[in-house]
């Protein structure tokens, strides 16, 4: 086979004077772009991912990683991406996979739309002397509530509520699989998630008993491979998730790569040693909304009535999909935008398919709260939540919690290159080769990402003062304080909010 | 023997009247009069005998861990969907995606199945699911298989009648499909490849043949007359070149 025509995206270089060949690159790098040639290290940039591992563990600070500026002729029509693409696929004839959320320049409509704040006619609220209530229930709400008169003559609450999950922030950890990602980058999410009083989901590759002690914070989750899915599993969480679709992938399966599948992710997944984990692209047992709501309550019956999340892709019928979802006796619906993360999807699908979460969260909140039944689910927005602000805009326009993925193993060191369907990530996160896994230390990490969700918190309690509100309950589906800049009049009719300036 | 009269009760009632019977310890319980009740034993755990008279909804024995249940009829939908050990045994027919992600325990049924029966199987050494079914079978039969043990009799068929549908077996990268008499290659999976029986075959399908035809009464020697096929998977990575890195 002569060398590959598709260009090198990354040229990684050592400063010879610099460099005191103490080989640490070569240890840290988990795609083998180093190697020793005797009195040097020698370079294979074409494996090289930039994901920055060698730069941050070089001591001399002797390592550059630069963009290939060596480009095919410019073109406008014919980019980078798409002639490498191509060459890559006759070369191999397979479907390029990519790692990460879509990074092609769609327009992120977070930052078209802007959040209101007090000025002189009413009061803004310190969030640092006035207490300030992020707290947020997840789960069916009664449409009204009864009350009767108790001993003392007070009132007592007679309405039954339905079982709720009780958060202190409206934040959560969005899914990924014991097998897409490391145990130790599981048990960093479960530690945060314990410490800060939310949940981490388990994806889907069953749950590791490393994570038992944190149970009263995890949502478990069934989806179409049905790996790890047993009694104890279903009554283990706090919640029961089922996986229609997401964000990156909408209507495709899953196919977890062999390289990932180490005996103790196979044992886990009952499944065949360096196979593709399958999980097929629907659920086999739901071919319609009557379907889910069979699986949902048979999950109820299981558990005891345990809550049952649904999660979908953002898709462009998203909003009578979320309508039967409710409909169906779901307590949750869970939305991954077009943005979302992967551990492994096609490109072409990722690139190209479904809507962003924006437009989604909008659909949804309209349309369940025109048929009446928006009480009787919570929304969890998902897919490119980057900051407390698009945390924030995604509560404006209807959420009633954001889960975030990628953010969150950007804390352990992640660096978005995008590889993570390879099993080969230096940082220790998405492999499973104990190596590299050993990497990430559960304890030091939980500490940054529960600095994270502290940072964002004060954040998030600093955007309601401003807005002159202290409950974030006063924020939710209120788009009276989000205004859109640079729109067109369709987008703001279909998000609900009105041009700046007016 | 504890019994119950299902006749009139919603699901939900049913189905706590028999959990409620399993927590005070009974080992033995009949239920007559079923009449389409969905969920009956899932979930359920410890080591318990359900006699079913009549015909149980869809999703029978869903997550079910430990006990047997044997319905006197025919079955509907999704029984033994994710179940992760026990056993369940239909005297009649029963209809579509059986067996769905079974991880464990076995499923005998006496006439044939629907679509889609079989689909992600999965085992390991330890625990591995087993589903015979004593008629014929639908499209997608044992589609995605990663493990676990499919047999497929055909009692009753006229020679040459096909004994399941198209797409059999297709992406299958574990466990194994016993077939009797023979299989087209053409209604297979491409992942399928199709062999005779070993030794060691012929000791796993008589074992669970056994067990089967002590349920259904019928004679191991009639059944095990006609010869078997074994259907198994090509590869265990049968997608490994789907893809470019």
């Amino acid at each position: 086979m002569f060398r590959s025509l598709a260009l090198p995206e990354y040229l990684a270089t050592i400063d010879p004077v610099k460099c005191i060949r103490c080989k640490r690159c070569i240890q840290n790098c988990g795609w083998g772009v180093y190697s020793w040639g005797g009195d040097k290290v020698l370079i294979n940039t074409s494996k090289c991912v930039n994901c920055l591992r060698c730069y941050h563990y070089c001591p001399e600070e002797a390592i550059e990683i630069r963009p290939n500026h060596t480009r095919y002729k410019p073109n406008a029509c014919w980019g980078y991406n798409a002639i490498r693409n191509i060459k890559r696929q006759a070369e191999t004839g397979g479907i390029p996979l990519t790692g990460m959320g879509s990074d092609l320049p769609y327009p992120i409509l977070f930052d078209n739309l802007l959040i209101d704040a007090c000025q002189v006619t009413n009061p803004s609220i310190d969030p640092l002397r006035e207490p300030m209530e992020l707290r947020t229930y997840l789960g069916k709400k009664p449409s009204k509530l009864e009350f009767v008169r108790g001993a003392d003559g007070k009132p007592v609450l007679k309405t039954k509520m339905p079982p709720q999950i009780k958060l202190s922030l409206p934040l959560l950890f969005s899914p990924m699989s014991y097998g897409s990602i490391s145990l130790n980058a599981q048990k960093v999410l479960a530690q945060a998630a314990h410490e800060c009083g939310t949940v981490m989901n388990t994806g889907e590759g069953g749950l590791h008993e490393d994570l038992l002690p944190y149970r009263s914070n995890i949502i478990v989750q069934v989806a179409s491979g049905r790996f790890g899915v047993n009694p104890d599993y279903l009554n283990a969480g706090v919640a029961v998730e089922i996986k229609i679709g997401q964000g990156a992938k909408p209507g495709i399966g899953g196919h977890l790569p062999g390289e990932k599948i180490p005996l103790d992710v196979a044992r886990a997944r009952m499944i065949p040693v360096g196979t593709d984990a399958i999980s097929p692209a629907p659920q086999h047992d739901i071919y319609s909304i009557e379907d889910l709501r069979q699986l949902i309550y048979a999950i109820k019956e299981t558990t005891g009535y345990k809550p049952v999340s649904v999660k979908i892709a953002a898709v462009h019928n998203v909003a009578a999909i979320a309508s039967g979802i409710v409909r169906a006796g779901a307590d949750i619906v869970y939305l991954d935008g077009f943005r979302g993360g992967t551990g492994a999807a096609p490109s072409i699908i990722r690139d190209h398919l479904g809507i962003p979460i924006e437009h989604a969260i909008a659909a949804v909140d309209d349309r369940l709260r025109q048929e009446g039944i928006r009480n009787e689910a919570s929304i969890i927005a998902a897919g490119g939540i980057r900051s407390s602000a698009d945390a924030a805009k995604a509560i404006a326009l209807g959420a009633d919690a954001v889960a975030i993925a990628t953010a969150a193993l950007i804390t352990m060191g992640c660096t978005t290159c995008g590889k993570c369907y390879t099993g080969c990530c230096s940082w220790g996160i998405t492999t499973q080769k104990p190596e590299l896994t050993a990497r990430l230390d559960p304890e030091i990490f939980a500490e940054r990402l529960i600095n994270l969700v502290h940072a964002w918190e004060h954040e998030l309690k600093e955007i309601l003062g401003a807005l002159g509100i202290n409950a974030i309950e006063s924020l939710r589906g209120n788009r009276e304080r989000l205004r859109g800049v640079g729109l067109d009049t369709q987008t703001l009719d279909i998000l609900g909010v009105k041009p700046a300036g007016r | 023997m504890f019994e119950i009269d299902a006749a009139g009760l919603k699901y939900r009632e049913l189905n706590e009247m028999i959990r409620g019977a399993i927590a005070r310890g009974e080992k033995e319980i009949r239920v007559k009069g079923v009449n389409g009740q969905y969920y009956i034993g899932s979930g359920l755990r410890d080591k318990t005998d359900i006699t079913l008279e009549g015909v149980p909804g869809n999703d029978l024995a869903a997550f079910m861990d430990g006990p047997t249940i044997h319905v006197k009829g025919n079955g509907q939908d999704n029984i033994c969907n994710t179940m992760n050990s026990g056993k369940v045994v239909i005297d009649g027919n029963a209809g579509d995606v059986l067996g769905y992600g079974m991880r464990g325990g076995k499923l005998h049924i006496r006439g044939s199945v629907g679509y889609r029966v079989g689909i992600h199987m999965k085992g390991v050494k330890k625990q591995s699911p087993t589903i015979v079914v004593g008629g014929t079978a639908g499209d997608f039969f044992g589609e995605y298989m990663a493990g676990g043990v499919i047999i497929l009799l055909g009692l009753d068929t006229k020679d040459g009648e096909p004994l399941a549908g198209d797409y059999l077996g297709t992406g299958m990268h574990g466990g194994v499909i016993y077939v009797r008499g023979t299989v087209d290659k053409a209604l297979c999976g491409a992942e399928v490849g199709i062999a005779e029986l070993d030794e060691e075959d012929k000791a796993t399908l008589k074992e669970h043949l056994t067990e089967y035809c002590k349920d259904m009464g019928i004679s191991l020697d009639s059944v095990m007359k006609k010869g078997f096929k074994k259907l198994y998977p090509e590869s265990i990575r049968p997608y490994g070149n789907l893809y470019a890195y």
